[in-house]
């Protein structure tokens, strides 16, 4: 058994948000570049430009890429021969986005469903945990921003329509997401499992790196071709047109109920931030 | 692309002007307000109260800024989605409100009130707060200081980068860019 601090977890989480918010990518920089050399548009292209700027300012003033420090989420794989001393995980974890989003400034964008007010520290933050073999903690933060988290579904489709069915909802759900999400956009696509867990499967799927195919070569080829499509809708860079509506679509698939297949589309828009560390 | 420069607050003559496009450099007063701000705004209209700004020729900005860093007028601005305003916007235009500056589609009846009161719809570049956030010379709060990141600011802007997304002719750049590049 190998003993953690709560404290240090909570340090770990605050580093996280903060560098997570204001340290664009190199994967995203990458895509940026090649999207500067072959969209067709030149407004796009100027577009991206600025995305660019944007992030560079970012970074030198360690300031937040968006104003949209997202809602906290965190995915937590706690090895199992891990004991957390010194105080509750959760709240260490609650404790880091509070701390986080407070010394970072960084926005705090957490409210009640009804009445709107606002937490004011941007917590509960919204934790997936997995139990693992090891003696270690791995946390990724992912700050999620709302407009494109707004444009995200679920679809129960009925088993009849297959494979190209999938692609024809994923598709589609970008179409109609239009310019709101903030393209160029990544598209995590869960699909499998029950309802809920096709949703956390296109969360998770967004914290791969883009251009990270996935491990199944045929879902690969798939990843690669829905991505196409949704390239030639013209949508392009904020929906002034263009042929980079999405930087990359990822799938994760697990196996469902006979009756089912749930499909989960999670929408983020270009500013698409997770950053990780192992404790 | 040539820029045009505008000051703010606008005129008629100064939308009727504008087509989809065009790029758009603001100086002057705006003011931001989000979604809780509208629905207050819009409540105390419904109720026949004066609202907290004259809004006769202004423009609002759907932001909800991250906080200012010691020493700067303002943390990240960039664009909010707009269509979540568009259940008020029309009525604000009735008021006067000249120039809205978002991102995303608005629907039909808002494109409508534009053309009806003379308005326009402005893009900034959703996501690139940091940059945008440059513009930002000064900015106060004026109203509704307990909704913190949704309370309405008074900003003062130079040379605010936006891009006319609907004119007060009923256009809509969203639809024609894509219809230039669509491919399927």
């Amino acid at each position: 058994m190998r003993e953690v601090q709560a404290s240090e977890i909570t340090k770990a989480v605050r580093d996280l948000f903060i560098d997570a918010n204001c340290n664009l990518g190199e994967d995203v920089l990458a895509a940026f570049d090649r999207a500067i050399e072959k969209d067709e548009s030149p407004v796009a292209k100027e577009v991206i430009r600025e995305l660019k700027e944007n992030a560079r300012i970012a970074q030198d003033e360690q300031s937040p890429i968006c104003q949209d420090t997202g809602l906290a989420v965190l995915f937590v794989e706690v090895g199992q021969d891990v004991h957390v001393a010194g105080g509750d995980l959760k709240a260490a974890l609650n404790e880091g986005v509070r701390k986080g989003y407070g010394e970072g400034y960084l926005r705090k964008s957490a409210c009640h469903p009804f009445t709107r007010a606002n937490t004011k520290d941007n917590t509960p933050a919204v934790i997936h945990f997995d139990i693992v073999p090891g003696d270690r903690v791995r946390i990724i933060a992912v700050p999620k921003g709302g407009g494109a988290e707004n444009m995200s579904r679920v679809d129960m489709l009925s088993p009849s329509a297959g494979l190209e069915g999938i692609k024809d909802v994923v598709v589609k759900r970008i179409e109609a997401s239009g310019s709101n999400p903030c393209p160029p956009t990544v598209v995590g696509v869960g699909i499998g499992g029950t309802f809920e867990r096709s949703a956390l499967l296109a969360k998770k799927a967004l914290t791969r790196k883009i251009g990270e195919r996935n491990a199944d070569p045929e879902l690969a080829r798939v990843e690669e071709e829905v991505l196409s499509r949704i390239n030639k809708l013209g949508i392009g860079p904020m929906g002034y047109g263009g042929n980079t509506t999405s930087l990359d679509v990822f799938f994760e698939v697990e196996p469902c109920h006979i009756a089912s297949l749930p499909v989960a589309v999670n929408v983020q828009c270009h500013a698409t931030r997770h950053k990780e560390t192992v404790i | 692309m040539s820029e045009i420069k505008l000051k703010t607050p606008l005129t008629d003559k100064d939308t009727e002007e504008l087509k989809i496009g065009d790029k758009v450099l603001l100086t002057g007063i705006i003011y931001s307000a989000r979604d809780a701000a509208h629905k207050r705004l819009f409540d105390l209209i419904q109720a026949g109260k004066d609202l907290p700004i004259d809004i006769r020729g202004q423009v609002i900005y759907y932001v909800g800024p991250a906080p200012a860093k010691p020493g700067k007028p303002i943390g990240s601005a960039g664009p909010t989605t707009s269509y979540r305003m568009d259940a008020y916007a029309p009525k604000l235009m009735e008021l006067g409100l000249k120039g809205m500056i978002g991102k995303g589609n608005r629907a039909a009846d808002v494109v409508e009130a534009m053309k009806k009161f003379k308005a326009v719809y402005f893009g900034a570049t959703g996501g690139a707060g940091a940059l945008l956030a440059r513009s930002i010379k000064k900015a106060e709060t004026v109203a509704y200081e307990d909704l913190g990141p949704e309370a309405i600011q008074r900003m003062e802007v130079e040379d605010f980068p936006v891009v006319v997304i609907n004119d007060s002719k009923g256009n809509d750049l969203y639809v024609e860019g894509a219809k230039k590049y669509r491919k399927a």
